[in-house]
């Protein structure tokens, strides 16, 4: 649903920086983590589990809310290509984020391994024990995450770009709130 | 909205570019590509395959074992140091994997090198103690810049079988508890059975009861039978898999014990070195009996597939400050990644009894 207000709603403001902070801190870590063959590997692996999967949970709570308060229209004048761009880096957000949780945990359930949020605190397996299976999702939980990086930074880019070149209010619909340009049309905010 | 003028239009690039190569800075400084260089997992595993060799769809250390499996006995005394499950009176499913040293899975058992045991404790709630021990009470290195030299200074030379003198010689004069494991090893028996070692945590742990006192400990599992040692002499006699064998067929007479007794550390105990071993009196408490049913080849046993990963603990029980566990827990799980994606490979154990079988 396009959503007539120009602006994301303020929950969903929320849960973006909220959120973008998290992955992006999730990211470093990852990448720190699988680098260090020292102490610093099981503190960095005590925090990741437990911010991946609140994580998870922030992004399954955020989708229906994204999907039923929806986004404000990208600006008239937004190419075609654009456009689509737009559009599909936000789908393979939303999917990286969905999926890049899942994979750790099946991951970590196919290595036979006791998955772990604090100590004393497990979740159940979600896959067979199978070293067939680890060995395919191992690989692809560093895939996932190179690419969940490449797309945050196209997505900051893209962003600042629409707010420091364009300046259609793209960046401001996701920060401080647009302007009320329409506010003398009533209809803008029904 | 006016169209930007060109000074602008360039600072804003300019902005943009800078966001996004500090973003992509900040994770090559988290991988390690830029920075100060570390010691990484791999580090770790090329200095293992260049010593011992690289045999692919194996663990990059202690490639030779045999699984096992059994029970633990928990008498409800460990709860005194100790809130974990484990220690709760009862009996507990245990999956374990004997193994020598060494990166060659098909390698004889008589050298003097390290007898281990590895051991994955199940509670009913669903958490898991993994241990992966060894037969010293201390061990040759203290930290992870020290095992890569260690194992870059004392690789066999192919032509003598023996590391190379010099590099040896230059290694130890700058790791004495090296040269002290040495010596240890070189004057201490072997144990001529894994039913007859003691098996050592080698790091030690913190331990927190129900009070929430937190203690430093190392345990260690004690035999029910006394220690008979191989003739070091005469090493390059035995059988490839003589221990293993061994183990096969008092396995097939009936089972063996041991008593895990749990080490408090004195004042002054160094719980951030494995090569320093506690000495002098000790508070010991026997947390309960390992009983050991079953051995079976690695084709056939629950304990190929798992990383016995000593950072792996339940409740009550959290790391020490020594720096060899978090490298432990890396370089095993990039071990273990590694010979999934291999997929697996035969057992010497297992060889052995396929051979007997097609007879």
């Amino acid at each position: 649903m396009r959503q007539v207000s120009p602006s994301f709603h303020p929950v969903l403001r929320l849960f973006h920086w909220v959120m973008a902070i998290m992955v992006i801190a999730m990211i470093f870590i990852g990448v720190g983590m699988v680098s260090a063959a020292g102490p610093l590997f099981p503190r960095l692996l005590a925090i990741h589990r437990p911010l991946g999967i609140a994580i998870l949970v922030m992004v399954l709570i955020r989708l229906p809310l994204r999907l039923s308060l929806g986004a404000p229209a990208l600006p008239a004048d937004l190419s075609p290509v654009q456009a689509f761009a737009a559009r599909l880096s936000h789908v393979l957000l939303y999917a990286a984020m969905v999926c890049q949780p899942l994979i750790g945990w099946a991951m970590l359930s196919a290595g036979g391994y006791p998955v772990q949020l604090w100590p004393g605190v497990l979740l159940p397996p979600i896959l067979p024990h199978d070293l067939h299976l680890y060995a395919t999702l191992r690989p692809l939980h560093g895939l996932v995450a190179r690419l969940l990086f490449a797309l945050i930074v196209l997505h900051v880019a893209a962003a600042l770009s629409h707010g420091l070149i364009r300046r259609d209010g793209v960046l401001r619909s996701m920060t401080i709130g647009q302007r009320s340009r329409r506010a003398d049309t009533p209809s803008a905010r029904a | 909205m006016p169209p930007l003028s060109r000074p602008r239009l360039a600072a804003a690039v300019i902005l943009i570019g800078a966001v996004s190569a500090a973003l992509i800075g900040g994770f090559a400084w988290a991988a390690g590509w830029i920075g100060a260089p570390r010691i990484t997992s791999n580090d770790a595993i090329a200095a293992l395959e260049y010593n011992g060799g690289r045999y692919p769809g194996y663990r990059r250390a202690h490639a030779k074992g045999m699984c096992f499996t059994g029970w633990f006995d928990a008498n409800g005394a460990g709860g005194a140091l100790s809130m974990a499950s484990v220690f709760r009176p009862g009996r507990y499913p245990v999956i374990g994997r004997f193994s020598v040293a060494g990166a060659n899975p098909m390698a004889g058992d008589g050298r003097n090198v390290f007898h281990a045991m590895a051991l994955l404790l199940r509670t009913p709630d669903g958490q898991q103690w993994r241990m992966a021990m060894d037969h010293t009470p201390f061990f040759p290195v203290g930290d992870v810049p020290a095992f890569l030299a260690f194992q870059y200074a004392s690789r066999p030379v192919p032509a003598t079988g023996v590391p190379d003198p010099a590099a040896m010689k230059s290694y130890l004069a700058e790791h004495p508890e090296t040269k002290r494991f040495l010596d240890y090893m070189a004057s201490a028996p072997l144990p001529d059975s894994f039913a007859k070692a003691i098996y050592y945590s080698i790091n030690a742990f913190r331990f927190t009861n129900a009070q929430g006192v937190t203690r430093s400990v190392r345990w260690q599992m004690e035999p029910e039978i006394p220690l008979t040692a191989l003739d070091k002499s005469r090493l390059a006699d035995l059988p490839r898999d003589a221990l293993f064998r061994e183990m096969i067929d008092r396995t097939a007479r009936g089972p063996s014990h041991w008593h895990m007794l749990l080490v408090v550390a004195n004042p002054g105990d160094r719980t951030d070195n494995a090569t320093i071993a506690w000495t002098g009196t000790h508070q010991r408490t026997d947390a309960g009996t390992l009983t050991l049913e079953r051995v079976m080849p690695e084709e056939t046993g629950a304990c190929r597939d798992l990383n016995f990963d000593p950072t792996i603990v339940p409740r009550g029980i959290a790391l020490s400050d020594d720096p060899l566990l978090g490298a432990r827990a890396k370089v095993y799980s990039t071990s273990f990644t590694h010979r999934a994606t291999e997929g697996p490979h035969p057992s010497a154990v297992g060889e052995d009894l396929h051979v007997e079988e097609s007879r």
